[in-house]
Parts: structure tokens; sequence; C-alpha cells
């Protein structure tokens, strides 16, 4: 028996599991891409947070639905649709690298790994967005930076189960900010942008360097 | 001194053989299609690896629904799991050994 042998087939054991119990297309350009996306709607959203621009898209009928407690206000107003935007591309950005890298490695996109990621990552930021509107109703908007980075956080530790391990880390850093933010609400722009921003780029660039790098 | 050589079992020295049980020693179960993208495989070779291993009492098959489709899903049996460790252990062995 070749003196190789028993090395390359432990190799081809431990990938063989990891294929299957995880998704590991998950392409760090995607980190870099999505918070590429979440820093630009951070610049473009700060007039907004900061009060030097007018919040509702139409002010009297955001008025009213407000004072009413209507929930339907939130589309009125910009920040809204600022994030929506910036969610979007995010998400489609950080999708076709995926979708690039897993056509490289020849893992289909949508299998079992793939469902068990997403349904993981979906519950916790289901439930973080319905918390996110009654706070918006509520209007305790010092909460809205720190909330959306505590479930995103969970989200990560949760999926870091079914994709690379790494992310458990971006969980971590995401959970950290959340924390410190809520002792210094008033400044979510800028807990936001180093969570959603700064940190996808770092946690993007050191999987990109580890894994993909040629 | 025993060689380890020996504890190394037959039924897993195709790599399709041992993905196959790398991949079911972590999920509860697989189904027919999951395996076949997993190893990037024919129908038919997939089919025969999964025979042998049956035939050995390694694995075992179940056959459900999802509605009107057929779904064959399978799973380790606790000797296959047995075995599979067995051979993982002898395989690290061996690589101890050379070192």
């Amino acid at each position: 028996m070749n003196q190789q042998q028993p090395l390359e087939d432990l190799q081809h054991i431990k990938k063989m599991m990891e294929r299957s119990s995880r998704f590991i297309s998950l392409s760090g350009l995607s980190g870099i891409a999505a918070g590429t996306c979440a820093l630009i709607g951070a610049v473009v959203a700060y007039p907004y947070v900061q009060g030097r621009k007018d919040l509702f898209i139409d002010a009297v009928k955001g008025f009213d639905l407000a004072r009413a407690g209507d929930y339907r206000m939130i589309l009125y107003t910009w920040l809204f649709w600022i994030a929506a935007v910036t969610f979007s591309f995010a998400v489609g950005t950080a999708f076709i690298f995926t979708y690039i890298r897993s056509k490289k490695e020849h893992i289909p996109l949508w299998g079992t790994t793939a469902k068990r990621l997403m349904i993981n990552v979906a519950i916790p930021l289901l439930v973080g967005g319905l918390f996110l509107i009654k706070l918006i109703l509520a209007n305790v908007t010092g909460l809205i930076a720190p909330t959306s980075l505590i479930f995103y956080g969970l989200a990560l530790v949760n999926a870091s189960k079914y994709t690379l391990g790494e992310l458990r880390y971006l969980g971590y850093g995401q959970l950290v900010l959340a924390v410190i933010n809520l002792w210094f609400t008033g400044y979510g722009i800028y807990f936001w942008a180093i969570g959603f921003g700064l940190l996808h780029i770092i946690y993007g660039f050191v999987m990109w360097y580890r894994y993909e790098k040629v | 001194m025993n060689n380890p050589i020996e504890n190394l079992n037959k039924i897993f020295d195709s790599r399709i053989r041992l993905g196959i049980m790398s991949a079911l020693m972590v999920n509860a179960e697989i189904n027919f299609n999951d395996l076949k993208e997993l190893m990037d495989i024919t129908d038919g070779n997939l089919a025969s690896h999964i025979k042998t291993l049956e035939e050995n009492s390694v694995i075992k098959v179940q056959k459900g629904f999802i509605g009107k489709k057929t779904n064959t899903t399978y799973s380790l049996t606790k000797a296959g799991e047995k075995a599979f460790r067995a051979h993982i252990e002898a395989l690290e062995k061996m690589i101890r050994q050379t070192k």
C-alpha cells in the first residue's frame, strides 16, 4: 500500500463530511461586497439620521400615519427605502460571488446544506425584523441599531454550524458591538456601519485570503 | 505488533464508498439524489456502490414518498458506524507508524 494512501483517505473522509453537512461555498468576496454596500448605505442614510434631511418622503401622510400608530408610516420614510435598497444590493452582490464559487467548486448552490443554512439564518432575522417594526412604532429609535446587530449576530452564530465555522466570529463581533451600542444609544449609525460594513469586509477578506486566494 | 493494515476494511477501499460512509456519519439520512450530487457520479455507478454497502449491512435503505415521488434515503447501521470508526482508527494508526 502506498504510504500516502491513509492520509489521503482521511482527508477525503473529512472533506466529504464537511461537504455533506455544511454549505461551504460561501465566498469571502460576498462578505466584502455586502460590507461595501452597507457602508455606502450608511453614508447615504447619515444626513437623514442626523436630522439634516427630512425623514418623511411625504411629511403630511407620514405624520398622520405615525400619529395613528399605523405601521405603514415606515413606508413613507426615506430610511426605510435606503435600508431596503442597501439590503437588496448586499444580498444580491453576496449571492453573485457565492454563486461563482459554487460553480468553480462544482457544488450545487441550492442543495440540502444551502436550505438548512437559509432556514437557520432566516428564523432569527424574521423575528428580529418584526421586533424592529415594533421598536420603530414605539419610537424607540435609539435601539434600532443595537437590536438589528443583536439579531443579526445571533443569526450568524446559529448559521456557523451550517456553513464555514469561522462565521461564528463575525457573529461574536456583531454581538459585542451591539452590547456596547446599548450604552451609547444615539450613535447607532456608527455602530451599524462598523458592524454591517467594516466587520463584513474584514471577515470577507480574511476568508478569501484563507480559502480562495490563488 | 499487529499490522494495522489488517484492520482496514475491504468494503471501504473505494473512494466513492468512503465518501458515502463519511457523509452518512454526519447526517442522520441522505437521499439518493443528494448523494449523487455530493459524489458527482452517475446513477448506475452510485447504485452499484450502495448495493455493495447494503449487502455488507453497513447501510440501510428506507423507501418513502414525497407526494407521489419515491424518496429513497440511506442511513448507517449500528454495525456500519462501528466498522467505519474502526476503519478511521486503522488509518490513523498507519499514519502514526509511518512517522
